[in-house]
């Protein structure tokens, strides 16, 4: 007896075990994710008095914006503040310490305020990643010089202006407002973000109709024969088709035979809508299901035709389990990127998509490509963009229960 | 195969039913309980003076599973006629044949003949939903929509076009309700959801809802079964008064009931009409052997 | 015009296609007070007509949307120089791009000439006509499809009937689209697969040991350059996979033991959600843990204790994967465990087993069909799981068992193949078709047979 209460006892302890590991590991993934990402949303800026010089900006009189010398200004500005740094070599370490976003800024400035032009604004200006990833501790300064990617001078001048409270770490906007870049400091998730919005729309608009129509003919209209047995098991099949299948079936006809451009939303939402159609109509035929056949009998019964039960009775009680269906079908699709990989959606793109079919690519693949990156800001960056991704799953999956929850009281 | 089907022709006539039914029920005296043998025969009538749905020869099959059997039956202007007969016996299926609810069902097949108003309900061109509307139905469980009472009782004539402005449908919404006997409970609380009322009210608002549509016919299957004796009470009260204006045929399992309400009986017995009378007649003198051991409470 | 105009006109067409039907219907009875006499409601007379008006010209639409590129710059290649006619089909191509992006006044890669120019001015001058036309005859077909419904209109017409039976047409188009979708899947991996075999032997694929199909770039001895032996790319993905299902099937089984056996209400509440949040977590995510943070501790580790592991190895894709798969197995097994009637159980306890025993001797024997379909499905998600070995395994195609070297899977390669700009009818990535096919294939093995053994064991004990 106690050799059996002993098994019993491992018996449970194994459980207790295997529940844990799926839960720490959930609990060490979050952990290590917030500790790794939140700093991203932070970022260094640098305050410069900067004179915006008419003789720089616009030496013949006309000031071109797309010419005009704003580096040379940035420049001017950071070598009066480390006057020190006097060589060619150093000039040129010097310079490393802000971002090329700083031009691109006063170019913003001025096009908006033509005024300031001639005056001298004293300005907040991204400091490049390095000095970013120094001031945040990811940079080990003690380290042999070689390995590290600042110099012992440009650490030195770091900390001189720190001291002198040129540097602050403010909230790093360009992480929202920027589309991809090359350099860390300027590289944001909106052309991602938005290629997901846009991908999501199609998909939306396309796969929840469709897919509650199929749901509604197959629950409600199609004759029980070999035919919708056929569709049955072939939609559960589908719902587990490896998702780069549907990539390559994306690759095949959207583009190769149809035509449609590469890394194009129109293209990526075509190929979400037959990943999610599955999983939406399986949800979509559960919630009809779910609607009392006494329903559809009182209105047969006063002689309402069949199209008038479906959409006067079934379809809107059974709309809330629909929905909820559509949205985890969306957020699969929100967290897919597989079969974007296949239809030319990992491409380096800067702009923000403004349509459709401009190039784009999505949430999920920056992830991918930033985690690809070497520099050790992407690393920070991409786990903040997984937190942002994540953050929208769980917005959507918390409207999903609620959704839910509001269904069941329904009757 | 049936008495009633060669001589389908004739004006509905005396004469037969005194003849014939006694000498069967003699006859089936003798060898109680064999129900096979009377395949296809009723004993009483089952003819009625003014004849406004008639079933001739009716058989139901699900699937392999022959659920009625030549059935044939007249229903009248104006009257109440309860089908009878123990769980399983055909007299809902057979119920649903007449609004053609059966058509919903895949595996379902109905041969014979049903005519309303002397028009066949299952030839072609008949609309299966035309028809709902002239026959219209009550369910064993009441069945509101999630909707208002108002929305409930509307939404018939909506779907029928029957009010050409909401003053109207406003009118026949009341009208209903005040025919159904539940005005006065609900006046003030037509937008409140059909679900909230109590049982009895929710099945006096699905005959309201019903007779909105201005129907022709009622069919009601088991309309009290789910009812406490005051709530049943109450619809056998509306039945008295609808039967004024249409024709009501109610499947009971309350012999009770069929007493009470009816003026016909049909007793229905493993998917054969067995005896088909007057209420009166039926009950003090039952001509088949089976109907008697079902009224005397031999069948379960 | 513009296509969207030209929807919007038609949006109001029909629109106006509706009131006008309503209103002849009503006109035809006499008004409001007879819709009585009309066979169906007003509104679906209105729905007739406008269906009419807009149903062809939107099929007339997207027919042409469809044809009109293809004719157009076959219209334009006919008129090019012969010189530029006679160019080998992957040099046209790029020409016809350039032609394209010049009409659409995007950038060109190569400088621009008189003849690029002409067929680019041809090229806009044809998609301005083609649209007039479109437009024209859209329209046209709208109103007199219209006017022809509006016409029939008359009290005895079925509206709703034929109304309805559109709608119906609608669903049955909606609900054949799944099935549309296996076929385009089948379609498009078994034409490009073949092509594909055509290059290179079946034989060689399936069987052969090495998969280098980076040399394949010469282009002109295609077939004899690279090899396509595609078997240490199976090696591998059973390699993952195998490493997978060791973490998620005793973990994932246990946790539904646990769950369904022992835990509290409190707990189980607690825990379930939370192993569906695992669940819902993107594949991408789960590939970036792997490659950063699970990889440099397994390598660290297995230093540590005197092994030589890869950077990439496919432990650490292999066991993240597991990690990933265990709500779906313990979600599965779940259902398989509770589908066992309690009586089984209840008798097993009765008779003086303990909880462990009546799990082990009774109900996991019960439950195993349903438990094993599970596993199969588990299986076949592991095989098909891209981003994980994307980020975490490696390009490198060994034919290894060694779980800490670096091995490369099917996914893997369909990805590197395809990703990039590549001439579509090279080797290359005509070689990730044929791999897409395999994989379609197996993973379809799987699956049916997975879910028509959950399927027949729940109806079992139903």
């Amino acid at each position: 007896m106690p050799r059996r209460r002993r098994k019993e006892f491992t018996f449970k302890l194994l459980g207790m075990v295997a529940t844990a590991i799926g839960i720490v590991f959930l609990g060490l993934f979050f952990a290590s994710l917030i500790a790794e990402g939140t700093s991203a949303f932070k970022q260094t800026f640098l305050k410069l008095d900067i004179e915006l010089s008419e003789d720089v900006l616009a030496p013949d009189g006309e000031l071109d914006l797309a010419y005009a010398d704003f580096d040379g200004l940035v420049r001017t500005a950071l070598r009066a503040e480390i006057p020190e740094a006097s060589g060619r070599r150093d000039r040129r370490e010097l310079y490393r310490i802000v971002s090329v976003g700083a031009a691109y800024q006063l170019r913003d400035l001025i096009a908006q305020n033509p005024d300031l032009l001639g005056t001298t604004q004293s300005l907040w200006v991204p400091a490049s990643s390095n000095v970013d990833m120094l001031i945040k501790g990811n940079i080990d300064a003690n380290i042999e010089e070689a390995l590290r990617p600042l110099s012992d001078k440009q650490i030195g001048w770091v900390r001189q202006l720190q001291d002198q409270g040129r540097l602050e770490s403010r909230f790093n906007r360009a992480l929202f407002t920027n589309g991809d870049s090359r350099e860390p400091e300027l590289a944001g998730i909106k052309g991602a973000v938005m290629g997901s919005v846009y991908m999501l729309l199609v998909t939306m608009a396309l796969s929840f109709p469709i897919g509650v129509a199929a749901a509604i003919y197959l629950e409600e209209f199609a004759p029980r024969n070999r035919w919708s047995d056929l569709i049955e098991v072939n939609i559960n099949n589908l719902a587990a088709v490896p998702s780069i299948v549907f990539g390559l079936l994306g690759l095949a006809v959207f583009i190769n035979w149809a035509a449609l451009p590469r890394a194009a939303p129109l293209v990526g939402g075509l190929v979400l809508t037959l990943l999610t159609l599955p999983v939406i109509i399986i949800a979509s035929r559960a919630a009809i299901k779910a609607v009392p056949p006494s329903i559809r009998e009182a209105a047969l019964g006063l002689g309402a035709s069949q199209t008038q039960v479906v959409f006067h009775h079934v379809l809107p009680l059974a709309l809330p389990g629909m929905l909820t269906g559509a949205i985890i079908g969306m957020s699969r699709a929100l967290g897919e990127s597989a079969p974007l990989l296949m239809i030319g959606m990992v491409a380096f793109i800067v702009d923000v998509p403004g349509s459709l079919t401009d190039p784009a690519t999505a949430l999920p693949v920056q992830i991918f490509l930033w985690a690809d990156s070497p520099e050790r800001a992407f690393a920070e960056r991409t786990s903040a963009a997984i937190i942002v991704l994540l953050g929208f799953l769980l917005v959507m999956n918390l409207t999903a229960v609620i959704l839910r929850k509001r269904m069941e009281r329904k009757w | 195969m049936t008495e009633t089907s060669t001589d389908k022709p004739a004006p509905p006539a005396a004469p037969e039913r005194q003849a014939e039914p006694v000498v069967e029920a003699a006859v089936l005296h003798e060898v109680p309980g064999r129900v096979t043998e009377l395949g296809g025969v009723t004993v009483g009538n089952t003819k009625c003076e003014n004849p406004f749905m008639v079933a001739e020869d009716v058989n139901v099959y699900y699937g392999d599973n022959h659920a009625i059997q030549n059935v044939s039956l007249e229903i009248g202007k104006k009257e109440v006629i309860a089908l009878i007969g123990p769980s399983g016996c055909g007299k809902s299926t057979f119920l649903r044949c007449l609004n053609r609810m059966n058509d919903t069902i895949e595996t379902a097949r109905v041969t014979g003949n049903i005519t309303l108003d002397g028009k066949d309900i299952y030839r072609k061109e008949q609309d299966p939903v035309a028809l709902r509307a002239r026959v219209g139905m009550v369910f064993q469980k009441p069945n509101p929509f999630p909707k208002s009472i108002y929305d409930n009782v509307a939404y018939g004539p909506r779907i029928h076009g029957l009010a050409a402005d909401r003053a109207e449908l406003d009118n026949i919404v009341h009208t209903s309700l005040e025919r159904a006997g539940l005005i006065n409970e609900v006046k003030d609380r037509l937008d409140e959801p059909g679900t909230s009322l109590s049982g009895g009210q929710q099945q006096r608002l699905c005959i309201a809802r019903t007779i909105a549509v201005n129907p022709e016919v009622i069919l009601m299957d088991e309309p009290c079964s789910a009812l406490d004796p005051i709530a049943t009470a109450r619809i056998e009260d509306l039945m008295d008064e609808l039967c004024e204006d249409y024709a009501i045929v109610i499947v009971t399992h309350s012999m009770q009931q069929a007493a009470r309400v009816s003026r016909r009986v049909a007793y229905f017995h493993l998917g054969l009409l067995v005896e088909v009378d007057e209420t009166d007649r039926i009950f003090t003198n039952p001509q088949h052997k089976l109907t008697e051991d079902y009224i005397t409470g031999r069948i379960g | 015009m513009q296509s969207t105009t030209l929807i919007l006109m038609l949006g109001f067409m029909s629109i106006a296609a509706f009131f006008y039907g309503r209103r002849r219907s009503l006109a035809l009875v006499g008004g409001h007070g007879h819709g009585s006499a009309l066979h169906s409601l007003p509104g679906y007379y209105g729905y007739y007509v406008a269906i009419w008006a807009v149903l062809p010209a939107l099929a007339l639409l997207l027919v042409w949307v469809m044809i009109e590129p293809r004719v157009i710059v076959a219209l334009v290649v006919n008129a090019l120089p012969d010189a530029y006619r006679n160019l080998p089909p992957g040099e046209l191509n790029l020409l016809i791009n350039n032609i394209q992006n010049l009409a659409a006044g995007d950038v060109v890669s190569v400088d621009v000439d008189d003849v690029l120019q002409d067929a680019a001015t041809m090229f806009n001058a044809y998609i301005e006509k083609s649209r007039q036309f479109l437009a024209v005859l859209a329209l046209g077909m709208a109103g007199l499809g219209g006017a022809m419904a509006w016409r029939r209109i008359h009290p005895d017409l079925r509206a709703r009937n034929r109304v309805e039976r559109v709608i119906r047409w609608f669903l049955i188009a909606a609900s054949s689209i799944a099935i549309l979708t296996t076929i385009g899947i089948v379609l498009s991996v078994l034409f490009e697969a073949i092509r594909f075999f055509q290059k290179v032997p079946v034989t060689e694929f399936l069987f052969g040991l090495t998969w280098s199909p980076q040399t394949a770039i010469r282009a002109d001895q295609v077939g004899s350059s690279g090899s396509f032996g595609a078997v240490p790319l199976f090696t591998g993905t059973l390699l993952i996979t195998s490493i997978a299902m060791v973490v998620a099937v005793p973990v994932g089984l246990m946790t539904a033991i646990y769950l369904a056996e022992y835990s509290s209400a409190r707990i189980r509440g607690i825990a379930k959600p939370l192993l569906e949040v695992l669940a819902g977590i993107p594949t991408v995510v789960y590939g970036f843990f792997a490659a950063l943070t699970v990889a440099p501790w397994i390598r660290s580790a297995g230093e540590s204790a005197g092994i030589q592991v890869a950077s990439e190895s496919a432990l650490a894709a292999g066991i993240v994967m597991g990690i990933m798969i265990i709500p779906l197995v313990s979600s599965l097994s779940d259902d398989a465990i509770n589908a066992v009637p309690t009586a089984m159980r209840d008798g097993a306890l009765g008779l003086g087993s303990t909880r462990s025993e009546t799990m082990t001797k009774v109900i996991l024997p019960a439950a195993l069909p349903g438990i094993v379909g599970g596993i199969l499905l588990a299986v076949s998600r592991a095989i098909g799981e891209t981003m994980i070995v994307v980020m975490a395994a490696g390009l490198a195609a060994n034919l290894t068992a060694n779980p800490f070297e670096a091995v490369t899977t099917v996914t893997v390669q369909i990805v590197t193949l395809l990703v990039g700009d590549q001439e579509f009818d090279s080797a290359k990535t005509l070689a990730a078709f044929a791999l897409g096919l395999m994989l379609f294939v197996v993973t379809l093995i799987l699956n049916v047979i997975g879910l028509s053994v959950v399927r027949k064991y729940r109806e079992q004990y139903d």
